[in-house]
C-alpha cells in the first residue's frame, strides 16, 4: 500500500474558543413532557458573565457531543446560565438524563443579538412559536427592565397544545406586572383551555401595534417564521424592521467548520439573529 | 547573511547539480522538506529525504476524470502540475486532536495537549497553491477567531515556490488571476530552465530567510537572458491554458440563478462522492467527533475534514436541509464561486483544476459556469 | 334612513369599499347582540341564517366528538367574522360556536342578505369576495395547524 505521509496529531493550546469551560447543573426543570430548562453555574467562578439577548452557547456532554442552545436568562441579571431545549437528538437526550450537580462543558456566548438596546422609542412586536420563545426570553427581560424606553410591547406566542406552553408562571407574572400585551394561542386545544386556538401568525394580523413604527422579533420553526413575516409585511412592517432567528447544523460555532452556512452567512457569527431584509433573497428558498 | 527585503532584487541562478545543497541548507534549519514525489502512480506531497525523491523526468496527463503519469523526453524535476494532494493536508490536517477529557467523579477535566508541531518546508509550491494558502489563511486566521493550530503551522513554514513550465490539462489559473506566475508569498521562487545541455533554476528571493538559505548554495547572478527565459516560461504556460472561467460579475450571475435548470443537469451526473472537496486546496469544512474509550472514563474531541456533499452535513432535528444531490452540488459551487466573495472578500477558487481531474464523472466547474452564463437572461442581454 | 350601526359597519375593514346603498342595506340587516360566557352562538345542523362580526370577546368554533367532548378547531376574536355557512347550500351550521367569555357582536340577517344578493348581483359579488377572503385565511391557518410545526420531527 505504500507508506503515506504519517502526520503528527497536532493539538491546540487551551486559550481557545474550542475548549469548553466546566459548569455544574444547578437545576434541571421539566417544562413539558419533552422540554426542559437547564440552569448552569461555572465550576470555577470564571464563566460567561455577560451575553446579549439572542446569543447561544455550545453545551458539551462528556463523551456524547455538543449542541447549540440559545441562552434564555436575563442578560442583565444572570447568576446562572439558563437554556431551554427539547429532547430531539443524542446530546439533548443525554442532557435530559443528567441530574443536579452533574457537569456540562460550555463554550460561548456566540452569535448576533436581538436589537432591543438600539430600537428604543418604537412598538415592539414579538412573535414566538414553540421553543422559539426561549431565545426571545432574554429580549423580553431586557424590554421589561427598560420598559419606559419603548412604546407598545406585544408578545404573540403560539404553542402546540396548552401543555406545551413554556414559562407559564413567567407569562402570568409579566401579564400582571408590566404594560405588556400577551396573546397566547395553541394549534390544538384541550379540555379546560379557554384561550385562543389557532396559528400565531393569524394573531399578527390584528395585534395592537403600529406597523409604521414597529420592530418585530420573530422566532420559531422556519415555516412559522415565513408566515409570520408575511403577515407582518402585509400589515406594513418594513423588512428592515423585522428580525428572525435562523438555525442550521453547527459544529464549531466560530466560523471554521462551514456547517452552519446559510447562503453567504455563517449562522454562528452573522446570525442566528438576522435583520430580515439581509436574508430576504434566500429566505424560504428550498434547500439553501 | 540576511539581506533587507528591498535589496533582494537580484535573482540568482543555481545549477541542477547544486540543488541538493539547497535541500541541505533548508533541512539544516530544522525544516522537514515536503514536496512532490511519486506514490501509487500519482504525484503527491510527502516527506522528501533528498532531491532524488522528486519525480524527475515525469509529466502528468490530466483531463476531466482522468489522471496518469507519462515519461518526459527531458529530466525536468517539476515537469508536471498538481496532483490529488494539496498543501492543506499539512496546514489544515485531515485529522486533528482538539483536546482530551478525563472523567472526575460527577465531573470531568479537559486537558489540552501541547505538542510542538514539526516545522515544514514546502518545496515546489505552484502559484495557484500560494494563492490557496493565502485564502485558507484568511478563512482560518483572518476573522474574529483564529485557529491557533493553523496559525503556528503557517508561521513556521518555509516556502519554495516553483513557476509552472507547462499548463496542466485541467488548469485555469490564468483566468482566475492566480497564476501561472508566482508573485508573492514565498521565501524562494524557482523557475526551472532546460535549454539544450543547460539545466538550472532561476531563483527569486522573497524573504530575508530565503536570502539566508540560498546564500549557502553555489550560485551566480541571474542575467538578462535568465530573466527573459523566466518571463517566457510564464507567458507560454499562460498561453497554453486549455480552460478558462469567466469571473466577470460571477457572484451576481450565480446569485441570480439559484433555480437555473443547469443544477438539475449537473445533479444527474454528480455522485456526491466528495472527491472535489477532498482535493480542493481551499475547501476547509471540518466536523467534530467526540469519542470515548471502552472504559467510558476518557473522552476525546477530534476535528476531521468534512464535505458539504454528505447528507449529514446539513442535518438538523429531523432531516437534512440539503437533502438532494442538486442542492449539495449547488451549495459547493455557489460557495466556491459566489458566497465566498461575500464572506472573505475574494473568490474561493484558484483554478488548479483538481476538482475536474478527480471527479469520477468528469464534471468541469468551468463548463458549469459557462452553461449558466450562456442561458442567463441578464448576461445574454448584456452581450 | 341612517341606522345607528352604520358608522361601525362603514369603519370596519371587512365592509370597506362597499357602495353607500349596500352599506345602508347591510346596516339594515344588522343588530347588536351579546353572548354570555359559555353561551352557544349556534349549533351544528341548525339553520344558518346569520353571520357575526365580533366586536369584543372570544368565540370557539367546536365539534362535539363522541366520548371526547367538544374539540376546538379554532377561536375567533375581536374584529373577526364568524360564520360562512349562511352563504352556501344547505344553509346549515357545520360546527358549534360558543362564547368563551362575554362577547359583544353584530349579528347580520343572513336570510335577508341572501335574498338581496340573488336580486342584486353587484352586492352578491362584493359579499362573496369578502367571504372568500375569510375562508382562505381560515383554510391557510388550518393547514398550518395540521402541519403540527411545533411537533417532534424525529
Amino acid at each position: 500500500m505504500g507508506h503515506m505521509l504519517e502526520l503528527p496529531m497536532t493539538s491546540v493550546p487551551i486559550a481557545d474558543p474550542m475548549i469548553p469551560v466546566p459548569y455544574r447543573i444547578e437545576r434541571l426543570k421539566r417544562e413539558t413532557n419533552d422540554t426542559f430548562t437547564l440552569d448552569l453555574m461555572a465550576v470555577n467562578g470564571a464563566g460567561v458573565t455577560s451575553f446579549g439577548p439572542g446569543q447561544f452557547n455550545m453545551l458539551y456532554v462528556f463523551g456524547v457531543g455538543e449542541v447549540p442552545l440559545s441562552i434564555s436568562s436575563d442578560p442583565e441579571d444572570c447568576p446562572a446560565l439558563e437554556h431551554t431545549t427539547r429532547m430531539v437528538g443524542a446530546v439533548t437526550n443525554a442532557i435530559g438524563k443528567l441530574k443536579r450537580g452533574d457537569m456540562i462543558g460550555v463554550r460561548g456566548p456566540f452569535g448576533s443579538q436581538w436589537p432591543v438596546a438600539e430600537e428604543t422609542g418604537r412598538d415592539i412586536a414579538i412573535v414566538a412559536g414553540g421553543i422559539g420563545l426561549a431565545p426571545l426570553r432574554p429580549a423580553l427581560y431586557y424590554l421589561m427592565k427598560n420598559r419606559e424606553k419603548y412604546r407598545k410591547i406585544v408578545l404573540l406566542y403560539g404553542a402546540r397544545t396548552p401543555e406545551d406552553i413554556l414559562y407559564k408562571r413567567e407569562l402570568e407574572h409579566w401579564r400582571g406586572k408590566f404594560d405588556l400585551e400577551i396573546q397566547v394561542t395553541v394549534d390544538r386545544g384541550a379540555s379546560g383551555w379557554r384561550g385562543n386556538v389557532g396559528v400565531v401568525t393569524a394573531l399578527a394580523g390584528r395585534a395592537p401595534f403600529d406597523p409604521s413604527n414597529t420592530v418585530a422579533l420573530v422566532c420559531g420553526p422556519e415555516v412559522m417564521m415565513r408566515f409570520a413575516v408575511m403577515e407582518l409585511q402585509k400589515r406594513g412592517v418594513e423588512a428592515r424592521r423585522i428580525y428572525v432567528s435562523m438555525e442550521r447544523n453547527m459544529k464549531c460555532a466560530v466560523g471554521f467548520c462551514g456547517h452552519c452556512q446559510y447562503g453567504p452567512h455563517f449562522i454562528c457569527k452573522d446570525g442566528p439573529v438576522f435583520r430580515f431584509d439581509r436574508i430576504e433573497p434566500i429566505f424560504g428558498k428550498a434547500e439553501i | 547573511m540576511a539581506a533587507e527585503t528591498k535589496e533582494l532584487a537580484p535573482s540568482l541562478a543555481i545549477e541542477v547539480k547544486d540543488l541538493p545543497q539547497l535541500f541541505a541548507a533548508i533541512s539544516k534549519l530544522g525544516y522537514q522538506v515536503i514536496g512532490p514525489t511519486i506514490r501509487e502512480a500519482a504525484i503527491v506531497y510527502d516527506r522528501l529525504s533528498s532531491v532524488e525523491d522528486f519525480p524527475r523526468g515525469w509529466a502528468d496527463e490530466q483531463s476531466a476524470g482522468k489522471y496518469r503519469l507519462t515519461r518526459r523526453s527531458d529530466q525536468a524535476l517539476f515537469g508536471y502540475n498538481v496532483g490529488p494532494h494539496s498543501w492543506k493536508k499539512l496546514l489544515h490536517p485531515p485529522v486533528q486532536s482538539l483536546w482530551k477529557c478525563k472523567k472526575d467523579g460527577s465531573g470531568f477535566e479537559i486537558v489540552a495537549e501541547n505538542q510542538p508541531s514539526q516545522k515544514y518546508a514546502f518545496f515546489g509550491v505552484r502559484a495557484c497553491e500560494l494563492r490557496a494558502i493565502a485564502i485558507l489563511g484568511k478563512v482560518l486566521t483572518g476573522g474574529d477567531y483564529s485557529d491557533p493550530g493553523y496559525k503556528s503551522r503557517r508561521e513556521d513554514l518555509f516556502l519554495v515556490a516553483v513557476n509552472c513550465g507547462q499548463a496542466g490539462g485541467t488548469c485555469f489559473c490564468a483566468s482566475m488571476g492566480s497564476g501561472p506566475g508566482v508573485t508573492s508569498g514565498y521565501d524562494l521562487a524557482l523557475t526551472e530552465i532546460l535549454d539544450g545541455e543547460n539545466h538550472y533554476f532561476v531563483a527569486e528571493i522573497g524573504s530575508p530567510l530565503g536570502a539566508e538559505v540560498i546564500a549557502e548554495v553555489p550560485h551566480r547572478e541571474a542575467t538578462q537572458t535568465d530573466h527573459e527565459k523566466v518571463a517566457q516560461t510564464v507567458a507560454e504556460t499562460s498561453a497554453h491554458m486549455a480552460r478558462s472561467l469567466d469571473t466577470n460579475d460571477l457572484k451576481e450571475l450565480l446569485y441570480r440563478n439559484y433555480e437555473h435548470p443547469r443544477w438539475d443537469n449537473v445533479a444527474a451526473r454528480c455522485l456526491t462522492c466528495a472527491n472535489c472537496t477532498m482535493v480542493c486546496p481551499t475547501c476547509f469544512c471540518t466536523t467534530v467527533e467526540d469519542v470515548t474509550d471502552l472504559t467510558g472514563q476518557n473522552a476525546e474531541r477530534w476535528r476531521k475534514w468534512d464535505s458539504c456533499f454528505t447528507m449529514d452535513f446539513s442535518y438538523i432535528h429531523g432531516g437534512s436541509v440539503r437533502a438532494t444531490p442538486k442542492s449539495r452540488y449547488r451549495q459547493w459551487m455557489m460557495h466556491k464561486l459566489a458566497t465566498w466573495t461575500d464572506q472573505f472578500g475574494e473568490i474561493g477558487c484558484v483554478g488548479c483544476g483538481r476538482c475536474i481531474t478527480w471527479c469520477p464523472v468528469g464534471i468541469d466547474i468551468t463548463e458549469e459556469v459557462r452553461a449558466i452564463r450562456e442561458s442567463d437572461p441578464v448576461a445574454v442581454k448584456a452581450r | 334612513m341612517i341606522h345607528s350601526l352604520e358608522p361601525i359597519i362603514r369603519e370596519h375593514v371587512f365592509f370597506k369599499g362597499l357602495e353607500d346603498r349596500h352599506i345602508e342595506f347591510i346596516a339594515g340587516c344588522a343588530k347588536n347582540v351579546r353572548f354570555e360566557e359559555k353561551q352557544y352562538i349556534f349549533r351544528e345542523r341548525d339553520p344558518a341564517d346569520q353571520f357575526y362580526f365580533i366586536r369584543e370577546g372570544l368565540v370557539s368554533v367546536e365539534l362535539m366528538v363522541p366520548q371526547k367532548g367538544p374539540a376546538v378547531v379554532q377561536t375567533v376574536g375581536d374584529g373577526d367574522i364568524l360564520g360562512w355557512s349562511w352563504l352556501t347550500f344547505p344553509y346549515r351550521w357545520h360546527f358549534d360556536a360558543r362564547a368563551l367569555r362575554a362577547t359583544r357582536a353584530l349579528s347580520f340577517d343572513g336570510k335577508c342578505l341572501r335574498a338581496k344578493c340573488e336580486e342584486d348581483h353587484d352586492l352578491g359579488y362584493e359579499i362573496l369576495k369578502r367571504f372568500a377572503n375569510v375562508v382562505t385565511e381560515r383554510l391557510e391557518a388550518t393547514r398550518l395547524q395540521l402541519l403540527d410545526l411545533y411537533g417532534t420531527h424525529a
